[in-house]
């Protein structure tokens, strides 16, 4: 069943082909290590470069110059004799470095000296009333059916929330001739106060000009509607309005065939917490982030994270994240990566990060939006809803995994990948604590759901047989 | 509801049975966006109340796009590229063992 072979053992396992991963694969195998990169999707490129290759979107101004980009590290990474093994999904990474891997339905297990973990970001939940109907979609999502099928939005649609891949989007959505019947900018209107003393960096970060001719661009062809207090998806079997309120305003109606929300994205937590990896709750980004040092080095030897899983920092920043992980990994290893200079790197990198103070504190996400209240579903995998969590903790539930078992909540396939920061925020909220305090979910492999029967085939060991057998 | 951007005539198109239905769609599309593409509402009601589902994050993280790939249960639609002939049908509820 399986074509690829895999070898028992690696100098480097890289799991996830974004940018940081590509970068990091490319500099490890042209350093001299036997490299592999992991990847789940069909096609390199991670999210941000999805389907790259192959994207049915050619009219390159379409997708813009930040998606293209894309192309050089792809190429590089193709000329850099790394192993590339596509749609295959790592389930399990021990602190041993051994990994567990799904191809086409069946599981290996093989191993690495260094591991970069580069699985990237995900969406952040946006629990509104509705938001599980058909036809409420994350706005990635819908930019993801761009990039990688050339699908447009048919009829009404409308983007809701905050962030700058919201606009990113509604922009490629007019490239590409599409209509948006509105935006609806959920971005608290106190925000741009507490942005301001970040300004300064993000003028000289390279995002400023770009950043503006965008959101100049979009505003000038789509209708935005500001300071959304209030959003709510209306329909019975599919979206058919989305209700919102303006400030203190009354409630208002847009008949829609579409909703795509979106509040920004934060670090996929699911692989490096189920290998133990230490993580920190961020203030500034409402997200747990892996504790690293300087090259990306997590706290268990050997593992490294680079790009968005991190900490939030954009495309560009990942790729140099992947080249001082990659840097680390082969010295390490007793080789060197003579080129790029890490003085470079480290540049670019501060480059990089310099205006993100910025837009953290200009696209926070509006408490309302992150702590629902009332029927609104939170574990969309269980249904449970915010009012359910929130009686529970009143019962004196003390954190997420007790509130697995009063309410089943994030036990779904999803395993809490879209309901752990708000269960995390919810618990904080309504107990009085800091989510650093209530912790997340405690996450175990397999960190994708694989058969039983998929495990049962795995080769097994003496020892592994005895504890079962004793024969 | 989505529509095809630029229908282009180059594009290889692959056959498939989703729902029931004869669908073609792109060679290189994920099931879940040849069932967007073709309109098909939703790809499963959910193992709690029944309710109908569609495809929600794209990326392999939600689960609401679970579907029967030949025969094959919890298949994540937007994970899995469509194959001529393949048959795909809606999920209802939980996956039923073979």
């Amino acid at each position: 069943m399986n074509p690829v072979a895999i070898r028992d053992s690696y100098d480097v396992a890289i799991i996830g082909a974004g940018p940081a991963g590509l970068a990091a694969a490319t500099l490890c195998a042209k350093g001299g290590l036997s490299t592999v990169l992991f990847d789940e999707q069909a096609s390199v490129g991670g999210q941000i470069f999805r389907a790259i290759e192959e994207t049915p979107v050619t009219d390159k101004r379409v997708l813009g110059a930040s998606y293209w980009r894309g192309m050089d590290l792809t190429r590089a990474f193709r000329s850099s004799g790394a192993q590339y093994v596509p749609e295959a999904t790592v389930w399990s990474l021990t602190p041993e470095r051994e990994i567990g891997v799904s191809l086409h339905g069946g599981s290996v297990l093989t191993a690495a000296r260094r591991v970069v973990i580069c699985t990237g970001a995900l969406e952040r939940p946006f629990p509104i009333p509705g938001w599980t109907l058909p036809g409420v979609m994350s706005a990635g999502a819908a930019q993801i059916l761009l990039k990688s099928a050339g699908l447009l939005p048919a009829g009404r649609t409308v983007l809701a929330g905050c962030g700058p891949l919201l606009w990113l989007i509604a922009w490629q959505y007019l490239n590409a001739g599409a209509q948006l019947s509105a935006i609806l900018d959920t971005t608290p209107a106190g925000n741009r106060a507490r942005a301001l003393p970040h300004l300064l960096p993000f003028l000289f970060s390279g995002y400023f000009r770009d950043g503006m001719k965008l959101l100049r661009a979009v505003k000038r062809e789509a209708p935005v509607i500001a300071d959304i207090t209030s959003l709510r998806a209306i329909g019975d079997d599919r979206v058919t309005h989305v209700e919102y309120r303006r400030g203190n305003g009354a409630a208002q109606r847009l008949a829609v065939d579409n909703l795509f929300l979106h509040q920004g994205v934060a670090p996929n937590v699911n692989l490096p917490m189920a290998v133990g990896i230490k993580h920190r709750w961020s203030d500034e980004q409402l997200c747990w982030v892996p504790v690293l040092d300087a090259y990306g080095n997590a706290s268990i030897d050997g593992i490294a994270i680079a790009g968005d899983g991190a900490g939030i920092a954009g495309a560009e920043a990942a790729e140099w994240r992947g080249r001082l992980a990659a840097m680390a990994a082969a010295r390490a290893l007793g080789r060197s990566v003579p080129d790029p200079e890490e003085t470079h790197v480290r540049d670019e990198l501060a480059r990089c990060l310099r205006g993100r103070p910025f837009l953290d504190a200009l696209y926070r996400p509006a408490r309302i939006f992150r702590q629902p209240s009332g029927d609104t579903v939170v574990c969309r995998c269980e249904e449970t809803t915010a009012s359910q969590i929130i009686d529970a903790i009143a019962l004196g539930c003390p954190g997420p995994n007790q509130m697995k078992v009063f309410l089943r909540c994030g036990m779904g396939p999803c395993q809490g990948r879209l309901c752990g920061l708000t269960v995390t925020e919810l618990i904080a909220e309504h107990r009085g604590l800091s989510p650093q305090e209530v912790g997340y979910y405690r996450l175990r492999p397999p960190v994708k759901p694989i058969t039983v029967g998929e495990l049962a085939a795995l080769p097994k060991t003496d020892a592994a047989l005895y504890a079962v057998t004793r024969m | 509801m989505f529509q095809r951007s630029q229908p282009d005539k180059a594009e290889r198109t692959v056959t498939l049975t989703i729902d029931g239905r004869s669908v073609t769609a792109r060679e290189g599309d994920t099931v879940a966006a040849a069932m967007l593409a073709a309109g098909i509402p939703h790809c499963r009601t959910t193992p709690i109340s029944g309710v109908p589902r569609a495809p929600y994050c794209m990326m392999g993280v939600c689960f609401d796009c679970l579907v029967v790939v030949d025969g094959v249960g919890n298949r994540q639609g937007c994970l899995v590229r469509v194959r001529d002939g393949m048959t795909v049908e809606l999920q209802s509820g939980k996956r039923g063992l073979p």
